[in-house]
Order: structure tokens, then C-alpha cells, then sequence
């Protein structure tokens, strides 16, 4: 008996349209990192090398003084401390914004989805209404809000500011995260006695962790770079870093010093960018964990 | 007085009313089963009972006790579910002492009883494994084994078996039912759309559809006495044979008659006597169509022989009528066979044509 070979041409690997969507891929991903390369670059020059203008070459001279003056000794306006001021500003308004962010909309999502509440579904479309609502309609009324209640320009106040701007985005993650859930298991702990905040903490927030992460890297990466809300509620003390890196880049005094703007920018973006780095793969993870297991 | 009695109850279910006014009474140490297919209501009334939905009329009594109002973990019940519905992050043994630990039980008690319950189920190998490292048959166990702990007067059981391949549920039916013996006075309360768990081990059955009660009794009356159409074509694998005829004069009493055929009613026990010449429903379970050769209704051939092991199931056919056979299965039969069928009028059930009613 002789092998007979599969009928057929054999198929190919490599075809044009394949070449065509790498082509493209790698076209996307330079237009996209160009601007960050740039930005390296310039930020590792001295300023005699940026005034010849060749922004593509690479630094002869490579120096991290930019990077340190950025870090803490560039002005905004009279005071120059530097950039760290705004970084350790915005940290302060970040932890307690998305921890409080994130249980209140997971305790949303789990009191809506769970707890027939009745006129449910009027309330929860109420509020994703708010989340199309532009924010800056909100922004005046908020201001007199929070000066008539003594929290205008302090630390609460912007917290209090980002919970209630995270609230639509985040109870949308949790309701739907706990809609895929099997209503029997909600039902087995009422059974066993859980009460609201029991079944909440011991039962559905230990399952939660696929959704604490993508809200812990929506909730870390939009407030770290809120410039708005941060520059109208927070007050001159805690303002955060992304208004601080806009008033160094602006300070009009002297010379424009383009390495440190630099390095302030790459500085400022370095909080979202680890995250990125970081949790990408739990990213991904989560969101197809609602997915594909039903 | 009964462990559990549910009376006149209403239930508003997202708007939609269902249950006009049902009631129903279990007594202690009772199997009940609630049988019916898919949105007759019986899941519905567990919940009601259970606690996990509102009532909007009526009365649930547990014991001695009206707990209409009351909250799941009040009513003295204990809850298996289908999905088994296993919190994921505990343990097994976090899993049967959740509930014990919510009812602030002294640490020495809940080892105790956790340990009991992992005996009887032979769970304890298993303690510290998490529900994903389970098998399905394990997880169910374990999902009894929660509702043992309890320590409950009453148990419900929401089509704990269904997601199970036939082996295991075969195997955790026979478990289910040495447990009910086991626990003694223990009331059981299980929902199933599978009349063979329904027939196996039920003492009384409740068959629903529409939400209404159809028949409630035990498994030998719903099988023998249906008291409609429906139950009689629910209940029973394969189906019993329903043939479309009338009521006829014969001699001093009724007689079956369809096409050219007979069958002469003197042993059937009737309800309310009826008259001649109504259109009636003749029902025929396949293992009563005796086989024999001798019958009285000659003149069939066997059209499909399925064979199952134990039996022959034989659809026979004499031009008009199609009949399933069960016959033993040591007897080879071949398509083509001629059959005579011996039908037994003390065996049979006759139903209204149009009302679907038991004559």
C-alpha cells in the first residue's frame, strides 16, 4: 500500500495578506511610539544639543539632570520644588479616591443586581445617564455644593468629587459582573443567614477579584490624569501633578528649558504607564473572564 | 399538623401574578416531590416556601410556626440547588460552616457537626479542597452537606440532580433517598422535572402545570390512576398509548370502541359512570399491552423494535393505530412479526375527549 498524499496544494504561511497586516501593525505602533521615543530622547539632552533643532538624533552627551531638576527643582511660579510636590498631591487624592470609588460601585452594582430594589433598573438607568452627562455641566453647581458643606478646596472634597464622577462607570462594571453570577449562590447565603454587608463582604467581593482589578486600572489611570477636576475642587495646596507639569511647561519666565518639560511629562505619565505595564495581562483577563464564562 | 402547610397562596413574581390562592400540606418525615416541566411553577413555590420570594397572598406555616413573613435563615429550612451554588473562594469545610458561623454557633459544635455531615456524605478526604478541585458529583455532595449541617426540620431540593451525568445521578438518587431514611422525621421538599426521581423517591408527588396542582399522590396512584391527559402523558418512559374512540352499549356495560375493535369496560372502575356514544381517550401503558399471541386485539405488526437491554420497546402498527410494546427482552423479535396485543380493561385509563379528564 502506497502513502497517498493529501489532495491539494499544501498551504501557505506566508500570503500578501498577511505581509499587508503586518505592514500595517507596524506602521500603527511607530506612529504611536514616536512621540514617546522623541520624548526620551529629548529628555536626556542638554539644552545646547536641543537648539540644533535635530529632535530624531540621538543625544551625543546623554544626562539625567533633567530628570532631577523636573523631579525637584523646577519652578511653578515663585516656588521651585519641582514636580514632586504635584506627585505626592495627586497620590494622596488617588488612594482614597479609588478604594471609596470602587467599593461604593461594587455595593451599587451588588445592591441593584441582587436586592430586587424596587424601581432598579429606573435608578440604575439614571445613573448611566449621568455618565453621558459632559462633567462640565456639573462643575459650578458642585462648586457652590461643596463651599455651602465646607469641603470646597480640600483634600475631601476632590475624593468626594472623584467617587461621584466614578460612581456610573463603576456600578456598570460591578452590576454586570454580578448579573453573570448564579443568582442561586446569593440565595444559598441568604439561607445560611448572610445579611446585606455578610453575603457582600464573606460571598461576593472574594469572587470579585477579575473586577477589582480592571476598575483598580480604570479608576488609577483616570484619576491620575484628571487635570479639571483636580485644578477646580482640590485648592492651591493639593493640587495634582498634572496641573503642577501644566504650570512648569507654561511658567513663562526665561528660557523654555524643553528637557525638563520633558522629563516632567514622562514623570507625570509614569504612574498610568506602569499600570499598563504591570497589569495589562489582568486587563485582558478580566474583561474576557465576563465573557466567556457566562 | 403538618411539618410545612402552604395556604391560599399568591405569589407576584415581577409583575406577573402566579399561584391563584394554591395550597398544599406536607407532613413531617414526608418525601414530597414536585413534578412538572419547565415553568409549571414548582421551582416558584419552593421559593415561596424557602423565603426567597415574597408572598402577596396567603399563608406558608413551617411546623408551628407562620413564617409568611419571616426571613430564609428564620424558617428552620435547609436549601440544595442545581447549580450547587458553592461559595468559590471557601474550602469545603468554609462552605458547611458558613452557615453555622453566620448563626454565631460555639467553634466546638461546628466541628462537630461539620465533621458528622462529612461522614455521612464521606466527604472528609475533601475538607480542604476548594469547590473548583471537585468533581460535579462531589460539589452536589457537598452541597447536601451544607444543608445538613443546618440541622433543619425541613430540606429543599431545587433540581439538585439535573446537572449530573445519568451515572452520578443515579448513584446521588439512591444517596438522597438513604439519607431521607437515615434522618428519620426530616421533611423533604424536592423539585424535579424527571419523573423517574420524581416516581423513586417520592411518598407523595405533586404533579403541576400551569401552576396548578394537577394530581397529588403517591407514585403507585399517579401512575396507575392518572387523573388527567396531562399526568397521565407526564408521568410514565415511554409514554403511555393514548387512542382516540367512543363509548358503546355492550350487553349490561361499556365497551372501548375504535375503528372495528373492542375492549369490553366490565373491570374498569369508573369515577361517575358515563353515558354511551361519548368520544373517550383510551390510555394504555406500553408494559400492559400484553404481547403474548393470545390477545384480544389481534392483527398488529411490529413496525420498530428498539431494544433497551431489559426490554423490547416494539411499535406496532395495524395500519390505523400505532401502539409501544414493552416486551421482555429476551424475546428476539424481528420488523414484520405479526403481534396480537392482549389489552386488560382493569389496567387501563379512560379520559373525557375534550376535558382530558379521568372517566
Amino acid at each position: 500500500m502506497t502513502a497517498a498524499a493529501p489532495a491539494g496544494r499544501r498551504p501557505k504561511h506566508v500570503t500578501w495578506g498577511r505581509v499587508g497586516v503586518y505592514a500595517f501593525l507596524i506602521c500603527s505602533a511607530a506612529f504611536f511610539l514616536l512621540p514617546l521615543w522623541i520624548m526620551l530622547l529629548t529628555s536626556v539632552k542638554t539644552m545646547d544639543e536641543i537648539r540644533l533643532g535635530n529632535i530624531l538624533a540621538l543625544p551625543t552627551d546623554p544626562t539625567f539632570q533633567p530628570w532631577i531638576a523636573a523631579w525637584s527643582q523646577a519652578c511653578t511660579g515663585l516656588a521651585c520644588d519641582g514636580i514632586q510636590v504635584g506627585f505626592w498631591n495627586s497620590v494622596r487624592i488617588l488612594i482614597p479616591s479609588v478604594i471609596l470609588s470602587i467599593l461604593v460601585g461594587a455595593l451599587n452594582g451588588y445592591a441593584l443586581c441582587f436586592w430586587r430594589v424596587r424601581g432598579a433598573d429606573l435608578l440604575f438607568a439614571i445613573l448611566l445617564i449621568g455618565a453621558f452627562i459632559p462633567y462640565q455641566v456639573f462643575l459650578y453647581p458642585l462648586v457652590r455644593l461643596f463651599s455651602v458643606l465646607g469641603i470646597y478646596n480640600s483634600l475631601a472634597g476632590i475624593v468626594v468629587v472623584h467617587i461621584i464622577f466614578g460612581m456610573p462607570i463603576m456600578t456598570l462594571l460591578f452590576r454586570n459582573f454580578y448579573s453573570s453570577l448564579p443568582r442561586e449562590l446569593f440565595n444559598a447565603a441568604r439561607i445560611d443567614g448572610g445579611g446585606f454587608f455578610t453575603i457582600f463582604t464573606r460571598v461576593m467581593l472574594p469572587m470579585s477579584t477579575p473586577m477589582l482589578i480592571v476598575a483598580t486600572i480604570l479608576q488609577v489611570t483616570g484619576i491620575w490624569n484628571d487635570f479639571i477636576l483636580g485644578l477646580t475642587f482640590a485648592g492651591r495646596e493639593n493640587l495634582p501633578m498634572t496641573v503642577q507639569l501644566n504650570n512648569i511647561v507654561n511658567s513663562a519666565q526665561g528660557e523654555r528649558a524643553y528637557n525638563v518639560d520633558m522629563a516632567a511629562t514622562m514623570l507625570t505619565a509614569l504612574v498610568p504607564l506602569v499600570v499598563y505595564f504591570v497589569s495589562g495581562r489582568w486587563f485582558v483577563r478580566g474583561i474576557a473572564a465576563g465573557a466567556v464564562k457566562g | 399538623m403538618s411539618a410545612v402547610s402552604v395556604r391560599e397562596v399568591t405569589v407576584a413574581f415581577e409583575s406577573v401574578r402566579v399561584f391563584d390562592g394554591l395550597s398544599i400540606d406536607v407532613e413531617q418525615g414526608e418525601f414530597l416531590v414536585l413534578l412538572g416541566p419547565s415553568g409549571c411553577g414548582k421551582s416558584t413555590l419552593l421559593n415561596a416556601i424557602a423565603g426567597l420570594l415574597e408572598i402577596e397572598t396567603g399563608q406558608i406555616w413551617i411546623g408551628e410556626r407562620n413564617v409568611s413573613w419571616e426571613e430564609p435563615k428564620d424558617r428552620g429550612i435547609a436549601m440544595v440547588f442545581q447549580s450547587y451554588a458553592l461559595y468559590p473562594r471557601m474550602n469545603v469545610r468554609g462552605n458547611l460552616s458558613f452557615g453555622l458561623k453566620m448563626a454565631k454557633t460555639p467553634k466546638a459544635e461546628i466541628e462537630r457537626r461539620v465533621a458528622h455531615a462529612a461522614a455521612i456524605l464521606q466527604i472528609e478526604h475533601l475538607l480542604d479542597r476548594r469547590p473548583d478541585q471537585l468533581s460535579g458529583g462531589q460539589r452536589q455532595r457537598v452541597a447536601i452537606g451544607r444543608a445538613l449541617v443546618r440541622d433543619a426540620a425541613v430540606f429543599l431540593f431545587d433540581e439538585p440532580l439535573s446537572n449530573l451525568d445519568a451515572q452520578l445521578r443515579n448513584e446521588l438518587r439512591v444517596e438522597i433517598k438513604r439519607l431521607h431514611q437515615r434522618l428519620g422525621s426530616t421533611t423533604m421538599i424536592y423539585v424535579t422535572h424527571d419523573q423517574i426521581e420524581a416516581l423513586t423517591l417520592a411518598d407523595r408527588i405533586a404533579v403541576m402545570k400551569d401552576q396548578l396542582i394537577q394530581q397529588l399522590g403517591t407514585p403507585a396512584e399517579i401512575y396507575h390512576r392518572p387523573v388527567n391527559l396531562f399526568v397521565a402523558g407526564f408521568v410514565g418512559s415511554p409514554r403511555m398509548n393514548f387512542i382516540e374512540g367512543r363509548l358503546e352499549q355492550a350487553g349490561n356495560g361499556l365497551a372501548f370502541a375504535v375503528g372495528d375493535r373492542r375492549l369490553p369496560l366490565d373491570g374498569y372502575e369508573f369515577g361517575v359512570r358515563p353515558e354511551a356514544g361519548r368520544p373517550a381517550t383510551l390510555g394504555v401503558r406500553p408494559e400492559h399491552l400484553a404481547a403474548n399471541g393470545i390477545g384480544n386485539w389481534p392483527g398488529f405488526t411490529a413496525e420498530i423494535v428498539e431494544p433497551t437491554g431489559a426490554d423490547n420497546l416494539v411499535l406496532c402498527t395495524d395500519g390505523a393505530l400505532s401502539l409501544e410494546v414493552r416486551m421482555p427482552g429476551e424475546r428476539t423479535i424481528t420488523p414484520g412479526t405479526p403481534i396480537a396485543l392482549g389489552v386488560d380493561a382493569h389496567r387501563v385509563s379512560l379520559f373525557a375527549t375534550g376535558s382530558g379528564e379521568r372517566l
